[in-house]
Order: C-alpha cells, then structure tokens, then sequence
C-alpha cells in the first residue's frame, strides 16, 4: 500500500532501464497513490562504445515497447509528464529517432495524442572543435587532453545534458519529454528543481532513483522506485510490496558507479553527502536529509564520444596439456614472431592487434591477476582486431593455425596443441568501437543547451 | 583462539563496476557497524593489502577510504583500457572485485 500524495511533496516514480521490465501493478499503485512525474532513463555507456559508435540500440524494440505502453498510458492516466532520458541507449541522434518512431507507434496503439518535445544534445564535430580550441575542454578520467585529431575521429558525439537544459521545455508543459544523451540525475531532478525545490535534495534522490529498484532489497527482480521530496528531506520507497529500502540499500546506492562517494560530481557542481543522514522511518522507506548543493565555478557537460577501433575476428580453443599451459605465455611471444615473420611485407604488424585471452589462468583480469596458477585447462580466446575485416580473418586465421602447431618446450603430443570446438573456427565479429572522448565542456548557458523540437 | 576472517566471510558486499568507461570502482559493505569498526581496527585492509593484491602503485589507487555513514570502504582503479575497446576483457568491470574476498581482514 502506497502512501498518499501530500500537498507539499513532490513525488516522481522512476524505471532504471527503459525495457528491462517492471511491474504493472508497481506502476498503477504509484499513479493511484498521486505521482507528479514519472522518470524513465533509456540509456548508459556501460553496455560500451559499440552502441554509441554505431547508432545501434542495446535494448531491442519489443521490450522497449512494452514498457514505452505502459509508461505512456500512465502519463496520460495520470495526467503527469513522462521524462525519457540517454533515449536509444547512447543518447546519439539516430538513436532518439528510432525511440520517436516506437514512441509514436505506442500513441497510436493507445489512440493518444501526446504533447510531445525532443531535447537533442548530439553534437557536431564543429562545435566541439571549437571548445578545444577555445581551451573550454577539460581533462577529465581518459589520461589525455582532447584534440582535435579525436573530435575528427569520432563516429558521434554526445553530452550529458544536465537537469537545467530541461527547463525550457518542461516550462512548455509536454506530456512527453524525450532527451538525447542526459545525465541520469536530470530525469528525476529536473522539475522539482525547476519548481525551486532545494537543489542538493533533488540531485541526491535523482541519484538514488536513477536506477530503479536498485535502492531497495532484494535486489534482482528490476522495478519501479519512488521518491517523495520535501522541503528539508526526501523519502525513497519501493512500490513493490515485497521490496524494502533500507539505510544499507539506500546508502550503498549513493555509492554506486561513483567513484567519490561524498561529493557526486555532475554539471554545475556537487552534490555534498558529508552531513547526509540516512534514517529507517519505517520498515519499508528511508529518510534522507542532510545533502547539500556547492556551485562549480563554471558549468560543465561530459561530452562521450567513440570512434572505429577497427575490425574483429576470433576463435576460441582449449588447452588441455599441462606442457602447454607451462609455456603459455612464450607459446604466445612464438605465434605473433611467426605471424610477423611469415607475413613480411604484406601484412604489417601495425594493422592489426593480437589478444589472447586466457580463461582458467588470467582471462578475466589480467595484469590485476594475483593468482597465477593455472587451472588443469585453459580456455584461449583469441581476438583480432585489425584495420579491415580482411586482414582480421587472415590474422586470426594464421593464429589459429600457428598455435596449433608451434612447438613449445616438453611437448609430446606434436599432432594439435588446442582443441578447436567449431569448424570454421575463425568467427568475424563485425565493427570494434573505442570511447575516444570522455571529456568536461565548459558551457556558458545551459538553460539553452541542446536542441529543443516539438512534434506533432 | 579464533580463527583469521576473510572478507568473503564478514562483508556483506564485495563489488567491482564500471564509474564511467576507464575507472573501476570497487564497493565494500558491511552489514554491521561493529563489524565495520572492527576491520577499520584490524587494519589489514589498507591501500597497501589493495595495492599488493592488484599489482598496482600507491599512485595508481584512486580515493581508498572508509565511510561511515555507509559501513563501506571504496576505492578505484584506472582501467588498463577503456571499456568495450580493443583488448578489454570485462566491458561492465563486474568480476575484478573477486581477490578481495580471500584478504584476511580480522585476526
């Protein structure tokens, strides 16, 4: 049972993952109960840069329409906007297109005719060009300055819009908001703050919302979560009933995918925990009161952008030799030499790259790898990225013969060295994309940032 | 005489992710504050045990510390490369949290 709305709260009930699945009876409960804005966020770059380089979707369109139905007949049910954000999973143009097109099938279906506005914040090359040159872009988590030569290599660019960016167009009142790339915060926190509610408030429960029950216990099962702000505290609860948020739940997902826990960085400043309280109220909702807003000195957007990496082919094996195993690593040294060495002239070692990842020894984490005893059989995948399609099958191709055969010190079994689970055993793996940009740009106005459409 | 404690055995969360495409970040939580407190005491659970474990330096360890208000410890790493590029073995950063669960941690 979902308490009641009050006349002085503002309430948002939020889905982490547009498509992912939620409960429909999560979803009515909390209309019923009175919301004033229902917040979906649609994307993320942890799927990687795949989605954002290609324009592709990472979440396919029938689970997209099935929650898109749902969250559009609630907006209209309950007479609340609806806030879509990062649409298309990367947030890119093309993306934000192709949620419009779903979108306007599901007003269709449900005979609705949606008061809709579009909020882009791709960018072209130009523009951000411009800001490296004006010196507005800043170093941020990649290690390297932005140049130009990465803005021009990037297959698209995106900016995380933050919550004022909404502004101007939930000042139009649409039923239906549908952002570009955004800062996850931004879907929740955008209108609270707009209706001047206390900004450290609305960015803290933006932050805990944005995923969805992920706030709350169990975790697993994805649904709903809801937000109750107030004038000095917010209230987080989950809609399903047999979901609880705790001070653990609650508290650990301020930490979560952050990597400074005490001040959440996002545009225009921090969200300041050091004095936050987390308090159980009930056994079901917790209480938050405490976090503060401090203004950066200028306004910043992360900017993502990915380029083409190149081209990939692989082929898995195993090992099952322990002299093998032994010699993994000198075995690998030999394949690239006779790699190198057979292919002189025609294929140079600079259009492509070997990986061999080994399952059972380090495969999973590598140089961070304490443990460096090997199991009783190692799994190799070989990976193959390379400047075209072409050379990435030969490559592969030559790996995989040149490590069935290379002779490696102890050997006894001169026949195979792995055993290769398919024929072909080469599999072309399409287009690599690299996060080439994942920088902050410094922007001067960013109530007008982005590229507001309406449709009709 | 009671036997050392891992923090497989007394964390209730021991997690790896990805904070944005090039830095993992790795989320210890502990169901108790009397357990909390009594791992921050022991003192095994330092930036230097973090640094032995994953073979970095001092330098590299981003933000190692203790918050209270959470019962949690959290620190970073810089990713070797970026997530989902070339040469990347865990896209999500998910699985490079499991060392830590072997770390003796109490006495």
């Amino acid at each position: 049972m979902i308490e009641r709305k009050r006349e002085d709260e503002f309430v948002v009930v939020s889905n982490g993952m547009l498509g992912y699945g939620f409960r429909e009876e999560s979803l009515r409960d909390a209309v019923e109960a009175g919301v004033d804005l229902i917040a979906c966020d649609a994307g993320s770059s942890d799927p990687g840069p795949y989605y954002l380089g290609t324009g592709k979707p990472f979440v396919g369109d029938a689970m997209i329409l099935r929650d898109l139905r749902l969250l559009v007949k609630a907006g209209a049910d309950a007479g609340v906007p609806l806030v879509i954000g990062s649409a298309g999973g990367a947030g890119g143009d093309g993306q934000v297109d192709h949620l419009l097109m779903l979108l306007g099938r599901v007003m269709e279906e449900l005979g609705l005719d949606r008061k809709v506005a579009v909020l882009r914040s791709e960018l072209d090359r130009g523009t951000v060009r411009e800001a490296v040159e004006e010196g507005r872009v800043r170093l941020f988590e990649t290690g390297a300055a932005l140049t130009v030569e990465d803005v021009d290599a990037a297959a698209h660019i995106v900016a995380q819009i933050g919550p004022e960016s909404y502004f101007r167009a939930l000042a139009e009142a649409p039923d239906i908001l549908v952002v570009g790339r955004a800062w996850d915060v931004s879907n929740i926190a955008a209108l609270p703050l707009m209706q001047g509610r206390d900004r450290g408030l609305a960015l803290h429960m933006g932050k805990i919302l944005e995923c969805g029950s992920l706030a709350s216990r169990p975790t697993g099962g994805g649904d709903l979560i809801l937000g109750r702000l107030r004038d000095d505290h917010f209230i987080v609860e989950p809609p399903h009933p047999d979901q609880a948020c705790t001070e653990a739940s609650v508290s650990a997902h301020t930490f979560y995918e952050k990597s400074d826990p005490v001040m959440l960085a996002g545009p225009g400043g921090s969200v300041d925990l050091r004095r936050t309280l987390f308090e159980q109220i009930d056994p079901r909702r917790v209480r938050v009161s405490g976090s503060a807003f401090r203004e950066a000195e200028r306004y910043t957007v992360k900017l993502e952008g990915a380029r083409l990496a190149g081209h990939r082919a692989l082929t898995v094996g195993g090992a099952r030799d322990p002299a093998f195993i032994r010699s993994i690593d000198a075995i690998q040294e030999a394949v690239r030499e006779k790699i190198r060495e057979t292919q002189a002239g025609f294929i140079d070692p600079s259009q492509y790259s070997i990986t061999f990842h080994r399952y059972g020894l380090d495969g999973v984490m590598g140089a961070w790898e304490p443990n460096r005893q090997a199991a009783h059989e190692v799994g190799i995948l070989i990976d193959v990225v390379a400047e075209t399609p072409e050379i990435a099958e030969a490559v592969c191709g030559l790996a995989r013969s040149t490590i069935l055969h290379v002779p490696f010190e102890g050997r006894r079994a001169t026949a195979g060295n792995i055993a290769f689970p398919f024929s072909p055993a080469e599999i072309p793996a399409g287009p690599v994309y690299e996060f080439n940009i994942y920088h902050l740009m410094e922007i001067d106005e960013p109530e007008s940032f982005g590229r507001l459409e309406w449709l009709q | 005489m009671a036997a050392v404690k891992t923090l497989g055995e007394v964390a209730e969360v021991v997690r790896s992710k990805n904070a944005g495409p090039f830095i993992v970040t790795f989320d210890i939580l502990f169901e108790t504050e009397e357990v909390f407190e009594a791992v921050r005491a022991a003192g095994l659970l330092s930036r230097q045990a973090v640094c032995g474990l994953y073979g970095v330096s001092d330098n590299e360890l981003l933000g190692f510390d203790f918050y209270p208000f959470a019962r949690a410890v959290k620190f970073s790493l810089r990713r070797p490369v970026g997530s989902g590029g070339p040469r990347d073995a865990d896209v999500y950063g998910a699985q490079q949290h499991a060392p830590l669960l072997d770390l003796a941690v109490l006495p």
